[in-house]
């Protein structure tokens, strides 16, 4: 508790307590101060379960996942090529499956950082209102497809189909998977870069327009560098989604735990080893404790973008005309 | 598996999904309340921000590891409705925050300075006029986040579900069979994929009309609100 907050409390408490004194003077300054507080912990108390949650998650990872390290040593386990859980003896190396995560993450954001951000600039400026609402309702409305849904459109739609065009050995691979990928993120990166355009101080814009430049000059030398830290942001945590998404990758990306040569090869992306592999490991055994430790790192690589996001909207956050 | 209905599976789901909100609807509008109408700068509210903030950044699998560990096995509740439900509560518990925060700060400080100036105190404000001005906009949030566990799969292929079971549910912890865990489930492991592959697409339709149809009244709602209000 800061000193600033309880200072605070008296002051609320007593201008209370000299509000209610004319009309009911049994109540104490005492009592007022209990009617003022307990709410107010209570409440506090309900805010802070995000905090125990995600202490609880990282308790918990830790304890089931640490464990495999006193088995496998940690060089092998992140360096090692070789996957094979199952075999006898088995093989704990994450590489192939850290790569798989990487190259969807990074080839599915190609596809959704312009068509994002593009949605976003053309809703911002160009669009008239009617038509902003029902591509706003849309955005909205593709963000809430359940992954399951559109991890079996990929599976029965995109993959046949690139199989067929392309003449590709497998239809479930690293683009298949990023193009389903890239539309999951494209609402998070729709939105938060919607916002952080419409935070570019209005002055700005028409300063440029009275200076006589014209829409696309005012788009790309005023609105985007001023609105860049938001951008990044929702680049940012587009990426972070699509690193975490599960049903996607497991469905679409083949789950060959394999270091890709092509974009055309399957690959296993942590997530999807997590959940498919969770069902048949026996309990508390070695290759439990080892995707528990994939949920570590997968935990890990998401919070740092998550920080970093969050640090960059901080750091940059437009307060006004006066800081461009 | 050719034959048979999939009520069971829209049971579970039905069932999954009301437990998530039973956890996550209170415990994140008290949340919003303490954010937008108690908390005051300084280093404890950006680290419960913080806290929120990276919640909602927690991948849906890692979820499902938490759940399993701490819910199913540490706590002993088994692979049941009561773990998947506290696991789907949690993940969507930002979501409601972040709606029903912003609903909350749409409400016009006059509104409160006019109930607190007739000498009601800060607790009788919030619940007598805070609280239902803010609520369409609290419960819109709050439908979005449920659609989203209506539809999550990863967290509950731990905590919760179950390809095949005969039996309905009869207690929280009961295993259940679930809409997305079941497409999943038909669309990669059965033993004549070609053959369910009518039985898959219906079940995907059936999970987009419910998820869909959540979120479609919500917005609607929504729409409507904003027509309406007049402050």
């Amino acid at each position: 508790m800061t000193p600033a907050m309880s200072e605070g409390d008296v002051q609320m408490s007593s201008l209370s307590a000299g509000g209610n004194q004319d009309s009911n003077s049994t109540t104490s300054v005492v009592e007022l101060k209990v009617q003022e507080g307990l709410p107010k912990y209570f409440f506090l108390a309900a805010a802070s379960t995000s905090l125990l949650v995600m202490a609880l998650i990282m308790i918990f990872l830790f304890r089931e996942g640490l464990a495999i390290f006193g088995k496998v040593n940690p060089v092998s386990f992140f360096f090692g090529k070789a996957w094979y859980p199952t075999y006898d003896p088995p093989e704990f190396g994450i590489l192939a499956l850290i790569v798989g995560s990487v190259s969807v993450t990074l080839f599915s954001s190609l596809v959704a950082i312009p068509l994002g951000v593009g949605t976003a600039l053309y809703l911002s400026v160009l669009a008239g209102p009617t038509v902003r609402e029902y591509v706003k309702a849309a955005v909205e409305l593709l963000a809430s497809l359940p992954s399951v849904v559109l991890g079996f459109l990929g599976m029965v739609v995109i993959a046949p189909a690139m199989q067929q065009i392309l003449d590709v050995p497998t239809g479930l691979n690293i683009v298949s998977a990023s193009i389903v990928l890239a539309i999951m993120a494209i609402p998070t990166i729709t939105s938060i870069s919607e916002d952080a355009l419409y935070a570019v101080p209005r002055d700005n814009l028409e300063a440029s327009y009275a200076l006589g430049a014209t829409r696309w000059e005012t788009m790309s030398r005023i609105l985007v560098p001023g609105a860049l830290s938001g951008i990044g942001t929702a680049v940012i945590l587009g990426m972070s989604r699509a690193m975490g998404e599960t049903m996607v990758v497991l469905m679409v990306a083949g789950g060959a735990a394999q270091i890709p040569s092509s974009l055309f090869d399957s690959v296993r992306p942590m997530p999807a080893s997590i959940a498919a592999e969770m069902g048949e490991a026996p309990f508390g055994g070695e290759h439990y404790h080892a995707l528990f430790a994939i949920g570590i790192v997968l935990f890990l690589m998401t919070l740092i973008f998550n920080l970093v996001a969050t640090y960059i909207s901080n750091r940059f956050q437009q307060k006004g005309a006066s800081t461009l | 598996m050719t034959k048979g209905g999939i009520f069971p599976a829209i049971i579970g789901t039905f069932y999954l999904t009301i437990g998530s909100s039973l956890i996550a609807l209170p415990l994140g509008v008290a949340s919003a309340i303490y954010l937008s109408e108690y908390a005051r700068e300084g280093w404890l509210l950006r680290l419960i921000r913080l806290g929120i903030q990276n919640l909602a950044g927690v991948p849906s699998v890692v979820f499902g590891l938490y759940g399993l560990a701490l819910f199913v096995v540490f706590l002993g509740f088994g692979v049941s409705i009561l773990a998947g439900s506290l696991t789907l509560g949690f993940l969507i518990l930002p979501t409601v925050i972040g709606a029903s925060e912003e609903a909350f700060r749409q409400v016009p400080s006059t509104f409160r300075e006019a109930s607190l100036a007739l000498g009601a105190t800060k607790f009788q404000t919030i619940c007598r006029v805070v609280l239902p001005s803010a609520m369409p906009g609290v419960l819109t949030g709050s439908i979005l986040g449920i659609g989203r566990a209506a539809g999550e799969t990863a967290p509950i292929m731990f905590t919760a579900a179950t390809f095949y079971t005969k039996h309905l549910p009869t207690s929280p912890l009961d295993q259940v069979m679930a809409l997305p865990y079941h497409i999943y489930v038909l669309a990669t492991s059965g033993t004549h994929i070609d053959q369910t592959r009518p039985l898959q697409y219906g079940t995907v339709l059936v999970l987009i009309s419910l998820v869909l149809g959540i979120n479609i009244f919500a917005i609607i709602i929504r729409t409507r609100m904003r027509r309406k209000k007049t402050w």
